[in-house]
């Protein structure tokens, strides 16, 4: 599947929940949702055109949460992003660890080192930091020191 | 229902690479569950890699795993060249690729061996483990360390290999060509390697693709992904290799995979030095000034399955985010389908076929006298009994 289908095919299907698309360089894809429909979309991506998940990756900045979670499409080697923002006043977005147990560890350490909360986890324990770091700290925010 | 009982191996043991504790619940002989805790030596690289140069995180992220110390950097490189969408040197894409399979062999090599090892079978082991050797003595004479080659750098590499010292490299290859096809056929030709394997750990395609696992653990079961062939770079675009599946899923299965990926690695290494012998020595990178802003993501097939980096550029000189997946992340994970419902003893070596992050027992047997209730056998008593035996060698030398 070309980059140029996979932006078709999932526009068709999610189009209001589509807030942009960026090509990036030669087989590079970043596509911007709605966090809200996170769940829809990474179902689509996952279960429907049978993209692999790699991982995801957060980043902390001055408009929120940045989560990218990135797919690979193994046919062509072609990477897709889904990028979503989250408020800093309520990071919150629903887990994809209710489908895909790929995205169990990932979601825990994001919890634990960003402070995103995933909702409807199946499994909230902590990954990296049981029992050695304070509740409430995260040292990957940006304001941490 | 029998009582469960569990056994714990880990956090900390003298085989394992990294301190993972493995709580195996078993039902008699059987292990009906598995649970695993990690984060006992959070190292926080990736936050640590915010405050050096991109430069610096090369050597940052080398030091990651010291088996894989070149897949990080590759993936880095990948990813960083993906931001400053910088073409390399030709010269410099054969000397990764040498430098990339050459430490796929040594690493297959060192899993072999232990996984040998963890059988009963030493012969393996030290067989393995010898013709390793070699590949660590050409690394020493590329990049002058046996470990942590630094040799990536964004725009190519630090080091050339001079054309003198090619026929090292076919010598050695020539080698261990011979030497892995012997250790291969013994391998794979002993019944009772066969008996200890075979239908042992499956994981089948589907598990694969539910935990979206990576490397020869998914191409032991059949599931075709290498990112070398997927999404080419450096050198792998440029030779003739094939990527080596099997559809079974057990650990044999693995092992197989392992093996007959180092003949591709030879393979390749032996068309990159063709390709040397053709390019002017010295012309190893292109110079870049600049790194903009921007995201990158690059990936590299490491022995053990991709390894994926992410990073986010401001336009200063150092990675405003820097995110690494190592292939044992999604990994790991599938030991719960691998262990359930084996032996103990076959959980091992389970453990093993999925991941070098390897186990054993954690604890010293102590045995008692049942008609004194006494320790035969105590832990002081275990030292003094190896003191003794160093004395006695020390004084026979």
């Amino acid at each position: 599947m070309r980059r140029e289908e996979f932006i078709e095919k999932i526009k068709s299907e999610f189009a209001d929940h589509i807030l942009g698309t960026e090509y990036l360089r030669a087989n590079r894809v970043t596509v911007n949702v709605d966090p809200d429909f996170i769940l829809d979309i990474a179902k689509f991506l996952h279960q429907k055109i049978r993209l692999r998940f790699i991982i995801a990756s957060a980043y902390h900045t001055k408009a929120g949460f940045e989560i990218l979670y990135h797919f690979s499409d193994d046919s062509n080697g072609n990477i897709y992003n889904i990028h979503v923002l989250l408020p800093h006043e309520k990071p919150e977005i629903q887990s994809l660890a209710q489908f895909l147990v790929a995205a169990d560890w990932i979601e825990r350490e994001m919890h634990e080192l960003f402070g995103v909360t995933f909702l409807n986890h199946p499994n909230p324990e902590k990954l990296i930091s049981e029992g050695n770091w304070a509740e409430g700290v995260y040292p990957y925010r940006k304001d941490f020191n | 229902m029998s009582e469960q009982k569990i056994i714990p191996i880990g956090p900390y043991h003298p085989l394992q690479e990294e301190p993972e504790l493995f709580k195996l619940y078993c039902e008699g002989e059987i292990v009906r569950d598995i649970k695993w805790e990690t984060g006992y030596n959070h190292r926080g690289i990736e936050k640590l890699s915010e405050s050096k140069s991109f430069d610096q995180s090369f050597f940052l992220v080398e030091r990651i795993c010291g088996i894989c110390s070149t897949s990080h950097p590759f993936a880095f490189a990948n990813a960083m060249e993906e931001i400053v969408e910088v073409d390399i040197p030709d010269r410099a894409k054969y000397i990764r690729s040498i430098v990339g399979e050459l430490e796929r062999i040594h690493s297959h090599l060192l899993w072999v061996g232990l996984a040998g090892h963890f059988l009963g079978y030493d012969t393996v082991f030290m067989w393995a483990w010898k013709y390793r050797e070699p590949v660590l003595d050409l690394f020493e004479m590329i990049s002058g360390n046996r470990n942590s080659y630094a040799m990536f750098k964004i725009g190519g590499v630090r080091r050339d290999i001079q054309n003198d010292k090619l026929p090292k490299i076919r010598e050695t290859m020539k080698f261990l060509k011979k030497k892995t096809d012997l250790l291969t056929g013994a391998v794979m030709d002993d019944p009772v390697i066969h008996a200890r394997t075979k239908g042992v750990g499956i994981l089948t395609r589907e598990d694969i693709l539910e935990y979206a696992a990576v490397g020869p653990t998914a191409r032991a079961s059949g599931v075709d992904i290498d990112v070398r062939r997927d999404d080419p770079h450096a050198a792998y675009g440029m030779v003739d290799w094939k990527v080596i599946t099997s559809p079974e899923g057990d650990v044999f299965a693995k092992a197989k995979v392992r093996l007959l990926e180092m003949f591709e690695s030879i393979k390749i290494i032996e068309q990159c030095c063709d390709g040397l012998e053709k390019l002017k020595e010295g012309d190893i990178e292109t110079v870049v000034k600049n790194v903009p802003a921007g995201i990158g993501t690059g990936h590299y097939e490491a022995p053990r399955g991709e390894v994926f980096h992410f990073v986010k550029t401001i336009g200063t000189n150092s990675p405003a985010r820097h995110k690494i997946r190592a292939p044992s992340y999604v990994n790991i994970a599938t030991f719960k389908k691998a262990c359930v419902g084996q032996t103990i003893s076959d959980a091992t070596i389970s453990l093993a076929a999925v991941d070098p992050c390897y186990c054993c027992t954690e604890r010293m047997a102590v045995a008692y006298d049942y008609s004194t209730g006494k320790k035969v056998l105590s832990a002081n008593e275990l030292i003094k009994q190896s003191q003794k035996r160093t004395n006695y060698i020390k004084r026979n030398i």
